[in-house]
């Protein structure tokens, strides 16, 4: 079967720097996978890409999904083609309420109930009036991001360091919102984790380390980091060698 | 709700009739697009003027007069003497004398208004000079919101509107105006306003203008007094061709006194100038300015013109001033979310001309906020 992502030598820059380098990647459907990198290897590139921002400038390569070449598409429509993003350092909108965005996310001709329920156990009630991302703590903004993903009803998801910033109690909250959404509608994940605190909410059997513009490495995501954790990253690029 | 329940007695509790303006149907909803109900089922009093002639004037709480100018000094000339002329004086500022009609609203002295008082100039002759003169006096301790809605019909081409209004905000007293404004783009405005607020009064005033218009200029000013509150807030488009020039100035005159001006200023193209001038001739005042400006088409024309002065060591005064396009990592983010380009500019733009600046009750906020949806959905 067709992975539902198929990312093909993709090679980016920004501006004029090569930030991934011929790089290939797929994605089951119903797969999670836990991306691992070090600082600044592209991590964040990489979702951008997908999600078709501008600023991310693709030199060659292709990026389909569900059997479709994205790359003619703008970000709008991915979304609408089923590709949701959570931003780590999404931007402050004043005058724009979440719960305004959100009933516009989730459509009209779907159950409200649904929707409390959502932000009943993302407990954002008490920011529903509040304005999109304006003085929130790291948490808050978390959750937010993940209640306006989960309204779109996407089939991937895309989480950019869904735990930084925030405490354990919120990690919980949110990965059980995201298990709960991930098993019931069969969808797939891709998880950039930098502390790995993610694994022991999250189940995902495949791992992955995106190392001088390239994914470099597939394995259990718990063996990756501990890997990471003994050796760190300098060693990624000897191991690769190693094993070919 | 904004304010307690009447001291003044309702006169009907609901009115028999509409309002019977012979207004044809497309010149109605052109008012109700500024805030009129002509059910009156939620205002305490209506007033309406269209170019010279006053349609409409009618009181259903015991303790508030609205009557056309006229007839009030016919009524009242001691008031006349008193009242006419008086906040221009303060300030030392000529003002036309050529004006025929305008309102005279009185909130007697204790009476708190449930529902807010409107008022509605409006526009229908080619080439017409509409000159009113209006004057509001809330009495001591008392408390009221007047809404007063200005527009044009597509009659009325290259028409003019001059508004000289007085507001005379006495002891204790509660006064918040806000004021929307939609004209045709071939329409010049020229507003004039003073309020006087006396000891412990608190002077609102918000404005709105979110459709096209060829030039609408003014300055409307407050002299406080001690321990008083002003608040100055406005939202203003300038679309195509069209110069909005607006400024909002206060001048603290005794102690205890805060007032704070807001605005956002977004430009479609059009030059937008946001004025603001906070002047205390005054120790222990309190004073802020804050002014925003949005530039959405290439070229746009904002200045922001942000003035603190003060004659003493001891007040605190602070401003803040920006202007800005729409960001890509705003468009670029509800994009990500499946809403369209320009969607998600309108999203922006809505949201910066954020209703929730102005200070009005939440009712009225819900009204302004749904007449600033539809302008603005016709206009971008």
């Amino acid at each position: 079967m067709e992975p539902l992502l198929k990312i093909r030598d993709l090679t980016v820059k920004i501006g004029e720097e090569t930030i991934l380098n011929k790089l290939n990647l797929d994605i089951d459907r119903h797969q999670n996978v836990i991306l691992f990198g070090p600082n600044a290897s592209g991590k964040s590139t990489l979702l951008g890409a997908i999600m078709g921002f501008d600023n991310y400038n693709i030199i060659s390569g292709s990026i389909e999904f569900a059997g479709k070449n994205l790359l003619d598409l703008k970000p709008d429509e991915r979304a609408r083609r089923g590709i949701g993003l959570m931003f780590q350092h999404p931007p402050k909108i004043r005058g724009i309420k979440l719960n305004q965005l959100a009933d516009l996310l989730y459509g009209d001709n779907k159950d409200p109930e649904e929707k409390n329920m959502l932000v009943k156990t993302l407990n954002l009630e008490y920011l529903l009036e509040r304005d999109l991302n304006v003085n929130l703590s790291g948490g808050e903004i978390k959750r937010s991001e993940l209640l306006q993903i989960l309204l779109q009803s996407p089939k991937l998801l895309l989480l950019d360091e869904p735990e930084s910033g925030v405490d354990i109690e919120n990690v919980a909250v949110m990965s059980k919102a995201i298990n709960r959404y991930i098993n019931r509608h069969k969808v797939s994940t891709l998880i950039i984790s930098h502390t790995g605190y993610i694994l022991d909410y999250i189940e995902a059997n495949e791992g992955c380390v995106l190392y001088s513009g390239k994914i470099i490495c597939h394995e259990k995501p718990k063996r990756i980091f501990s890997d990471i954790k003994e050796y760190g990253y300098e060693e990624c690029g000897d191991c690769r060698d190693k094993e070919r | 709700m904004w304010g307690l329940p009447g001291q003044g007695k309702v006169k009907a509790l609901i009115m028999a009739k509409n309002i019977e303006t012979n207004l044809p149907k497309e010149d109605q909803e052109k008012l109700e697009k500024v805030g009129l109900d002509f059910s009156q089922k939620s205002r305490s009093a209506t007033f309406i003027q269209q170019d010279d002639s006053v349609l409409f004037n009618k009181s259903l709480l015991e303790g508030i007069e609205i009557e056309p100018i006229e007839d009030a000094w016919e009524k009242y000339p001691e008031l006349k003497t008193k009242y006419y002329g008086k906040a221009f004086k303060t300030i030392d500022k000529d003002y036309p004398q050529d004006t025929r009609g305008g309102y005279f609203i009185r909130i007697k002295k204790g009476v708190t208004a449930e529902f807010p008082i409107q008022s509605c100039l409006f526009l229908n002759n080619k080439q017409f000079r509409q000159n009113v003169h209006n004057i509001v006096i809330a009495e001591e301790g008392s408390r009221v919101h007047l809404i007063t809605g200005c527009a044009s019909s597509k009659a009325a081409e290259e028409a003019y509107h001059l508004g000289v209004s007085e507001f005379f905000v006495e002891k204790n007293a509660y006064l918040n105006f806000t004021m929307i404004h939609r004209w045709e783009k071939d329409v010049e405005v020229t507003p004039m306003s003073v309020a006087i607020v006396e000891d412990g009064g608190s002077f609102v005033s918000n404005y709105i203008s979110l459709s096209p218009v060829r030039n609408i200029k003014m300055y409307p000013t407050a002299v406080l007094n001690k321990n008083c509150k002003a608040t100055f807030s406005s939202l203003i488009t300038a679309y195509k061709d069209c110069l909005v020039d607006i400024g909002s100035r206060v001048i603290f005159e005794g102690p205890g006194s805060s007032a704070e001006i807001i605005s956002r200023a977004v430009s479609f193209g059009g030059t937008a100038i946001a004025r603001g001038d906070l002047y205390s001739q005054t120790v222990d005042i309190k004073a802020h300015l804050e002014c925003q400006g949005l530039i959405v088409t290439e070229t746009g024309k904002i200045h922001a013109i942000p003035e603190l002065r003060t004659n003493y060591r001891d007040v605190d005064m602070s401003h803040e001033a920006a202007i800005g396009k729409i960001s890509k990592e705003e468009l670029d983010y509800l994009m990500a979310r499946g809403i369209p380009k320009e969607e998600a500019q309108s999203l922006i733009i809505r949201g910066f001309l954020d209703v929730n600046i102005l200070t009005i009750p939440e009712e009225i906020r819900n009204e302004v906020d749904r007449l600033a949806d539809q302008t603005l959905s016709g206009g971008m």
